[in-house]
């Protein structure tokens, strides 16, 4: 099962944090600023892999990818694949990509409702559902269109709006 | 900042995108992106907070700037800030009709709430309306949220609706609401236990994507309870198969592999059915066969899907072929350049080398590249191979370089696990015991303060007793070697306090032993320990305790004792210590100097520390003054028991009853004597002067319950004996459930060893050609480590008997770690394991006493010893031993091996019951030098270039 997934920039600040086990907002951020702490004293070309049984418990593994100025990681135990987990951040990623055409930095902290409808599509309750990136597309796209539907009816001069929302 | 530069295309998308940002959220971004500090990002997400705070009390809030109040809100709590003023919003915007803010609301809550949250009944019932909603896409919101807000509690409320959505019309749907059923399991198994059939039944779905979403559950289901899914080993084998045949539709592969992800959980799955189960394994050999041939391992999802194969394998009782497959996608592994791929090699290869431990003898150098790369991952799964492949023959080299290692980190947690590693495997395999106490002494002094405090008493209770032998020499060798040691070792700085008990406990016992250090040399020493680390209570009262056998050994000895100024000044010091332990321990010592030479002796004799100490149960000097008291009148003792039987009048079965009745009724009776922590073993000597009250029963006669109270302590002591340590930490009794639990263990090894036999010898050619082309000039330095790691792994298993069955330490290793030790051995140890299933040796073993065979044992392995280290000298001269014969060497190779496998051979055959004269036989054939050639041929081949 995927404990997390997570990004974050290259200084630290995180960009996307979701744990499919809840936990506190403190706890999350212990995780966040160790796992930061551990990806940024890794040298260059070395593996992709780390055992974390100290942030995350016994049996935890993380595999994270650096793009640019994003870290992307993925905390899971062992009853995934660590290779395939390599693939599924670069399903993310493509994904994004295609989303957002040339996904940076910026794209994900401005349009983060819409990075949790792609992770969400992608992993459901900590279990991969879907690797194809043209499924996610669909379905992102489907949802976009309905929302933007429904969102131009409340694009309506403000009174109006006002008005529908005292309804 | 990178931020800044692009920050105005993002101000355009903002406006273009359907998720348009208002500007404050822009600005927000901006602004937290460029603060310098963590203050300053901090002092800029609180002022957003009251600005949130005061906007969202604002009456009629329009929904858009709402929506974008919750995703401000998401965005604080992300950097860590708490946003629960808000979450009430968020629950309210889930009940909106429009979508878009719908799922804000949902997106909000899920990342907001967990499932014990006081608010979640605000939702389960919106959660439940939208489970029923014409919109799918409504639904799929529901269901994520179903899948992280719905607890134990609520999972009925919902369950209907989910188990409806499993025949929903779009495959996306019923996929969600598989995973969500599978949420529902693993928070409460109980609550969907009638609806796993579900699960089965969607394996078949049209869809192939649902299909695959099944996986999921049913791994889970099936890792709980293997047993009851047998019957679909040969659905998963024929999903596989069609699945690799590229009968999914084109859309589903990825990076021109189909269905990878569904590939892997399927191996997944399989590895769990078929371990150890013959059958079931044989249904998979061809479409693992398939795999192997098909794997692109060019592409990550190839060797993903290549290193599942190798893992299930690993599980399941594999074909010889398949073993030499696994063995040679491992060697593309370890060849390979990536880090990740390395890796995996070595993972596969820790699993494999369960199976057939000659896997590892072909990949040595490369596992030594890993051992030294920067990668620290890397390293610690090659460490984690090491400890998997560690026997008698490599524990010194391996046993060093952990420790050099953990020496090198400042993981705590790491070091921990990797201390706990060493000192495991130096109780299992140490050559010798000096060599033990050096290696502890050295996880001692640089990871003592994570050690458990067991390994300390181990070792403080094997120095006592030494080899458990009749050997006072040695153990006195032994001790005095400790005590140097530890001489040398206390005056460094800051030593963990762990460490310094040992430290003080050795000294105080042995420290003047010998002889060879004067008394007021060591006690000075203590006194310097004591006052260095006078924070530590522990310590001192360790290195005051040593200071008083020290002084009690002078006395005893007659010798005149001068007590050191330092010293005396410590005691007055403890004397008026706060704490009662020290205070007590200085009293005892200042009260012992006074004594006269025999009393000191009795109380603290020399070297007196593993004596059994025998506990007077029934306080039989007491019977005197007993005789006296009740001769002038005095009642005689009443146990309990029997003060209730008779006062009552009932049998035994009654006054149990009867006491079940007043530990709840009110009681009218006095109150009883507090009861003894034995119960059924009151000392007829403890209370000589009964009490009148409890005097109920004055025709007992007194005889019956010393009588009782003797048989019971007779069984006591008996008990006593039994533990008493023969062999050091561990005791005894175990050794004879390891000795009896060879059989089983014996048959394990037995099936494998057929299996991995063929296949070692038919696999190893082709690696090792290829690898020595590749790396024509290895560093010397490295091969050594090569040949000290790997020392002839298949001669090894040879040698290996010696320390298993014949060992320095029999009790210790099979008893410390009997469970898991034995799993682990099963497969090296072939060879030994086969002697004692020859039907007469396992009834010999387990027919003759035990102790004395291990005896014997040991005997002959001490005569082995001359033998073992010309062994080890072969191995030092082997290598340039070939270089004479350069042209024949691959039929010299051979011819060896042909023969070490004869001599084997007959060694086994004619191994009667007798197991000394069989390692007699054993080292005779060692000594002939038929082990170190076989050892390593590998690296003969790089050296000759």
């Amino acid at each position: 099962m995927i404990k997390a997934v997570m990004m974050m920039n290259t200084q630290g600040k995180p960009r996307l944090a979701k744990f499919y086990d809840f936990l506190p907002v403190e706890k999350q951020q212990e995780l966040i600023r160790g796992v930061f702490s551990v990806l940024s004293s890794r040298p260059e070309n070395v593996s992709n892999f780390l055992e974390i049984d100290s942030l995350f418990g016994p049996d935890s593994r993380l595999v994270y990818k650096h793009y640019a100025t994003l870290y992307f990681v993925l905390v899971f135990d062992g009853s995934e694949n660590e290779l395939a987990m390599l693939d599924l951040i670069q399903v993310l990623v493509e994904t994004l990509d295609k989303c957002f055409s040339n996904v940076c930095e910026l794209d994900i902290v401005f349009n983060y409702s819409k990075l949790h409808t792609v992770l969400d599509e992608i992993v459901f309750g900590g279990q991969v559902l879907e690797t194809r990136t043209d499924e996610v597309m669909k379905a992102v796209e489907e949802i976009s269109k309905l929302e933007a539907a429904s969102n131009s009816i409340s694009l309506v001069p403000k009174s109006v709006s006002g008005w529908r929302g005292g309804r | 900042m990178e931020q800044l530069k692009t920050i105005g295309r993002e101000l355009a998308m903002g406006s273009q995108g359907g998720f348009g940002q208002s500007k404050e959220f822009l600005d927000l971004v901006k602004s937290i992106g460029e603060s310098r500090s963590k203050a300053e990002e901090d002092r800029i997400v609180l002022s957003e907070i009251d600005i949130l705070k005061r906007k969202l009390l604002e009456p009629d809030v329009p929904k858009r700037k709402m929506k974008e109040y919750i995703i401000r809100l998401v965005y604080i709590e992300m950097l860590g800030h708490d946003a629960s003023f808000g979450y009430i919003h968020a629950v309210k915007m889930t009940h909106d009709d429009n979508l878009l803010l719908k799922r804000t609301g949902y997106l909000a809550v899920t990342l907001f709430l967990d499932e014990d949250h006081d608010l979640i009944i605000l939702i389960v019932n919106t959660i439940q309306k939208d489970l029923r909603s014409d919109n799918y896409l409504v639904v799929c919101a529901a269901l994520n949220a179903v899948c992280r807000l719905i607890n134990e509690e609520t999972i009925p409320a919902v369950l209907p609706q989910v188990v409806d959505l499993l025949n929903h019309g779009k495959e996306a749907v019923r996929k969600k609401a598989i995973m969500a059923l599978h949420r529902f399991h693993r928070k409460s198994p109980s609550s969907v236990s009638h609806l796993v059939s579900n699960f089965r039944r969607k394996l078949c779905d049209s869809d192939p994507g649902v299909m695959g979403a099944t996986l999921c559950p049913l791994f889970d289901l099936i890792s709980e309870d293997v047993a009851s899914y047998k019957d679909l080993v040969s659905s998963f084998v024929g999903i596989l198969k069609q699945v690799t045949e590229r009968k999914l539709p084109k859309s589903y592969d990825y990076h021109q592999m189909p269905a990878p992800f569904i590939q892997i959980k399927l191996l997944k799955i399989m590895a769990l059915l078929s371990s150890g189960d013959k059958s079931a394994s044989e249904m998979m050999y061809m479409v693992l066969g398939d795999l192997f041939r098909k794997c692109d391992s060019s592409t990550n999802i190839g060797n993903a899907i290549l290193y599942e194969c190798i893992r299930c394998i690993s599980c399941i009782i594999p074909s010889p072929k398949l073993l030499e497959d696994a063995a040679e996608a491992i060697s593309k592994f370890l060849k390979s350049d990536s880090h990740n791929l390395k890796y995996m090699g070595i993972d596969g290869l820790g699993r494999l080398i369960k199976i057939s431990s000659d896997i590892a003898e072909q990949h040595q150098l490369a596992v030594i590249d890993c051992l030294e790369d920067p990668d620290d991952t890397l390293k610690r799964k090659t460490f984690e191979l090491l400890y998997k492949m560690t026997k008698s023959s490599n524990v010194e080299v391996i046993v060093d370089r952990m420790i050099d290692y953990m020496i090198s980190i400042n993981d705590n947690h790491y070091k921990t696990e990797i201390a706990s590693r060493c000192v495991e495997l130096a109780e299992q395999f140490a050559p010798s015991n000096q060599w033990f106490i050096q290696i502890m002494n050295k996880v001692f002094e640089h990871a003592g303060d994570l050690v458990n405090i067991k390994v300390a008493h181990n070792l403080m209770r094997l120095i006592a007793e030494g080899f458990g032998e009749d050997d006072d020499d040695a153990d006195n060798k032994l001790r005095l070697s400790a005590v140097e040691s530890y001489l040398q070792i206390i005056s460094e700085p800051k030593l963990p306090s762990l460490f310094l008990q040992v430290i003080s406990w050795v000294l105080g016992e042995y420290g003047t032993a010998d002889g060879k250090y004067s008394a007021s040399y060591i006690s000075g020493k203590l006194c310097d320990v004591a006052d260095a680390y006078s924070s530590d209570e522990t310590v001192k009262g360790y290195a005051v305790s040593a200071l008083m056998k020290i002084y009690a050994f002078e006395i005893a000895s007659g010798r005149k004792v001068d007590v050191l100024p330092e010293c005396q000044s410590l005691i007055e010091e403890l004397l008026a210590s706060h704490s009662t332990d020290l205070q007590q321990r200085a009293y005892e010592l200042q009260a012992l100097l006074s004594l006269d030479a025999r009393t000191v002796e009795s109380i603290l004799p020399l070297d007196a520390s593993c004596e059994d100490i025998e506990v007077d149960k029934d306080l039989s000097f007491l019977n005197g003054y007993i005789q006296q008291a009740i001769e002038s009148g005095a009642q005689p003792y009443v146990s309990e028991r029997e003060r209730s039987g008779g006062m009552f009048e009932t049998t035994d079965y009654h006054s149990q009853d009867h006491h079940e009745v007043t530990s709840h009724a009110l009681r009218f009776e006095a109150y009883e004597l507090p009861k003894p922590s034995v119960p059924s073993q009151p000392s007829a000597a403890l209370v000589p002067v009964p009490e009148p009250s409890y005097y109920s029963e004055p025709h007992q006669p007194i005889s019956t319950s010393s009588s009782v109270s003797e048989r019971e302590s007779s069984e006591i002591k008996l008990r006593l004996d039994g533990v008493k340590q023969k062999w050091g930490r561990p005791s005894y009794q175990s050794s004879t459930s390891a000795s009896s639990s060879t059989p089983p263990q014996a048959a394990n090894g037995t099936s494998t060893h057929s299996d991995g036999g063929g296949v070692a010898s038919s696999s190893s050619s082709k690696p090792r050609s290829s690898y020595e082309s590749k790396k024509p000039e290895i560093d010397p330095e490295k091969q050594r480590l090569a040949a000290s790691l790997f020392g002839g792994s298949s001669s090894s298993s040879r040698s290996d008997r010696k320390s298993s069955s014949g060992g320095h330490k029999p009790a210790k290793g099979t008893a410390n770690k009997p469970l898991a030790t034995v799993p682990k051995e099963s497969p090296i140890t072939v060879p030994d394991l086969l002697d004692f299933d020859e039907p007469t040796g396992t009834s010999d073993v387990a027919a003759t006493d035990p102790f004395k065979e291990l005896e014997g044992l040991m005997e002959s392995s001490r005569q082995d010893g001359g033998g073992s280290t010309d062994v080890m000298g072969l191995y030092s001269t082997d290598a340039s031993a070939p270089v004479k014969t350069t042209t024949s060497v691959d039929s010299l190779l051979s011819e060896l091996s042909d023969s070490s496998r004869g001599t084997y051979h007959q060694s086994q055959t004619t191994k009667g019951p007798n197991s000394k004269e069989a390692l007699e036989k054993d080292a005779l054939v060692r000594q002939m030098g038929v082990n170190p050639t076989s050892q390593n041929p590998t690296l003969f081949k790089d050296l000759l270039g």
